[in-house]
């Protein structure tokens, strides 16, 4: 992939197709236009993300425990309220896109 | 409606009775409503229909309010101005012309109108507090962890929660009360040492310490400022002593609020595919190019802007650089929150550094946008209760609003504190 890079201000550069290579891994489409604007802004964010550095690091406190329960079947969605959203089911299943 | 508060008007009526009978209330369009659509604010779920009630509907329900309508929002709650909604921007009712703030803008919006006696929202990074500011009303976010998040759509659920916008505090809090206390179906909400509420809105903070973080004042609009003073004298006058504190860690809260809340994003939104719920498109072929272009469709540009950042945050070589470096600053945060309110009942800033923008005004540049949300986001990463309460206007008639933030499960301070501002 091509690569943000620091700029000579120290800044964070973003070109258009590091932001088509996100968009793959986030399996978003965009188009020309919104490539060239997120490039601008994501350097203009990335910079101030940037600022985190400064922060030192911190032992967080240790206050999380595992809280466990019986796995019970209890009563749940019937299968037609499941899949009333679905734009396409089959036999009581989701139906995805069709591959070929 | 003319103010375009509701994305859905509807009549759901309560049961006989109850702490609420006779309330109108309206719903964010994130939380669940049986058979009632719930979008989002986005495109994406213009015809979801929800197959049950998140337990928060379930409780104003059995309190015996009335739902009136589903509340406009930013999409996916995104957003400072509720002008990323599909569904159009909503006027602010107490500044006309100017936004709602968000993302529970609409909530706050009929609350002002006196459309609904109440509201529920949600605040993941202020998005209760700030629309209570902007409007003039009062809104609540509570300690993570007191109101089950069972059927609020996610967007980051580790910062989180919903809370109640009403008129007043003592509203707000009765609100607070109907929908507190622990879920078996959300794992993360606690059983709170109190439940009781509204009782704590009688307005005497004789003998309360407040404490008064200088970060947040830094940098804020002069007039904003003015009325926080007004406010602060106020209280003194009530018997409150205030001192100032220093919280270094929130110079970096709204940069690592960020961060966090783009990664949980650019995760809980992988699940709006199309193919069980959501806009499709009707693609075929190969499902991640499928996917990609129904996602393209179907969500906007600020929902975009940060399920990229999230992915970017999160993948491979740069976790280190900022999700555990936003995970640093929240520990740190968490702190400092910590150490002040060992001194002090509740810390107090105003809510939003600036008043409302002008509709249209401030859509271009998402990196300002962000900016304005440096006095709410810290509470957030600190998993703390806040509350925002109307302190008068700006010399152009514009609403300011007042933060008090507590101790963890002091939701009561923070009523006592906020009631005591007439």
């Amino acid at each position: 992939m091509s690569d943000a890079s620091a700029d000579s201000d120290g800044d964070t550069a973003v070109d258009p197709e590091t932001v088509e290579h996100i968009a793959g891994l986030a399996r978003v489409d965009l188009d020309e236009d919104e490539r060239e604007r997120f490039a601008e802004q994501f350097s203009d964010i990335l910079s101030a993300f940037e600022t985190l550095d400064a922060v030192p690091e911190i032992e967080p406190e240790p206050d999380l425990t595992n809280v466990m329960r019986p796995d019970e079947v209890t009563e749940s969605l019937d299968t037609e309220d499941a899949l009333r959203n679905a734009s396409e089911t089959e036999d009581g299943q989701f139906k995805g896109p069709r591959v070929s | 409606m003319p103010s375009n508060g509701y994305i859905t008007e509807t009549t759901i009526e309560g049961a006989e009775g109850g702490p609420l009978a006779g309330k109108t209330i309206a719903i964010k369009d994130n939380i669940s409503t049986e058979g009632v659509r719930t979008t989002c604010g986005s495109a994406m779920l213009e015809e979801y229909v929800p197959p049950y009630d998140a337990t928060v509907v379930e409780r104003v329900k059995e309190a015996g309010a009335t739902i009136n309508g589903k509340a406009n929002m930013d999409e996916f709650g995104m957003g400072t101005t509720t002008e990323t909604s599909a569904f159009g921007p909503t006027d602010n009712p107490a500044a006309p012309g100017h936004v709602p703030g968000g993302s529970s803008g609409g909530s706050a919006a009929v609350v002002a109108a006196g459309d609904a006696d109440l509201a529920l929202g949600s605040d993941t990074g202020g998005s209760v507090r700030c629309p209570a500011a902007f409007c003039g009303v009062v809104g609540i976010k509570p300690t993570y962890g007191l109101v089950s998040r069972y059927g609020l759509v996610a967007y980051a659920n580790s910062l989180e929660q919903i809370g109640p916008l009403a008129p007043t505090v003592e509203e707000a809090a009765e609100l607070l009360e109907v929908i507190a206390g622990p879920d078996e179906r959300d794992g993360t909400t606690r059983e709170p040492p109190v439940e009781e509420f509204a009782d704590a809105a009688d307005g005497d903070v004789d003998g309360f310490d407040i404490g008064i973080p200088t970060e947040l004042l830094d940098g804020a609009d002069e007039d904003v400022v003015a009325r926080f003073w007004e406010a602060m004298d106020e209280l003194e006058a009530a018997g409150a002593s205030t001192h100032e504190v220093s919280l270094p860690s929130v110079e970096h809260a709204v940069e690592a609020y960020y961060v966090i809340a783009m990664s949980e994003a650019s995760s809980n939104l992988a699940r709006f595919d199309g193919v069980r719920y959501g806009v499709s498109g009707g693609y075929d072929g190969n499902w991640n190019d499928a996917f990609a272009r129904a996602r393209e469709e179907g969500f906007g540009e600020e929902v975009k802007r940060r399920i990229l950042l999230g992915t970017y945050a999160l993948s491979a070589g740069y976790q280190d650089k900022y999700y555990k470096k936003a995970q640093d600053a929240r520990a740190w945060v968490a702190q400092d929150f910590d150490e002040a309110l060992a001194d002090a009942d509740v810390l107090a800033s105003p809510t939003m550094p600036v008043p409302p923008f002008e509709l249209g005004e401030s859509l271009d540049d998402p990196l300002q946008m962000y900016l304005a949300d440096a006095n709410t986001t810290p509470v957030n990463l600190a998993n703390l209760p806040a509350i925002s309460v109307p302190a008068g206007e700006t010399s152009d008639g514009l609403p300011v609003g007042v933060q008090f933030i507590g101790p963890s499960f002091g939701e009561r301070a923070i009523i006592r504190a906020g009631s005591a501002l007439s």
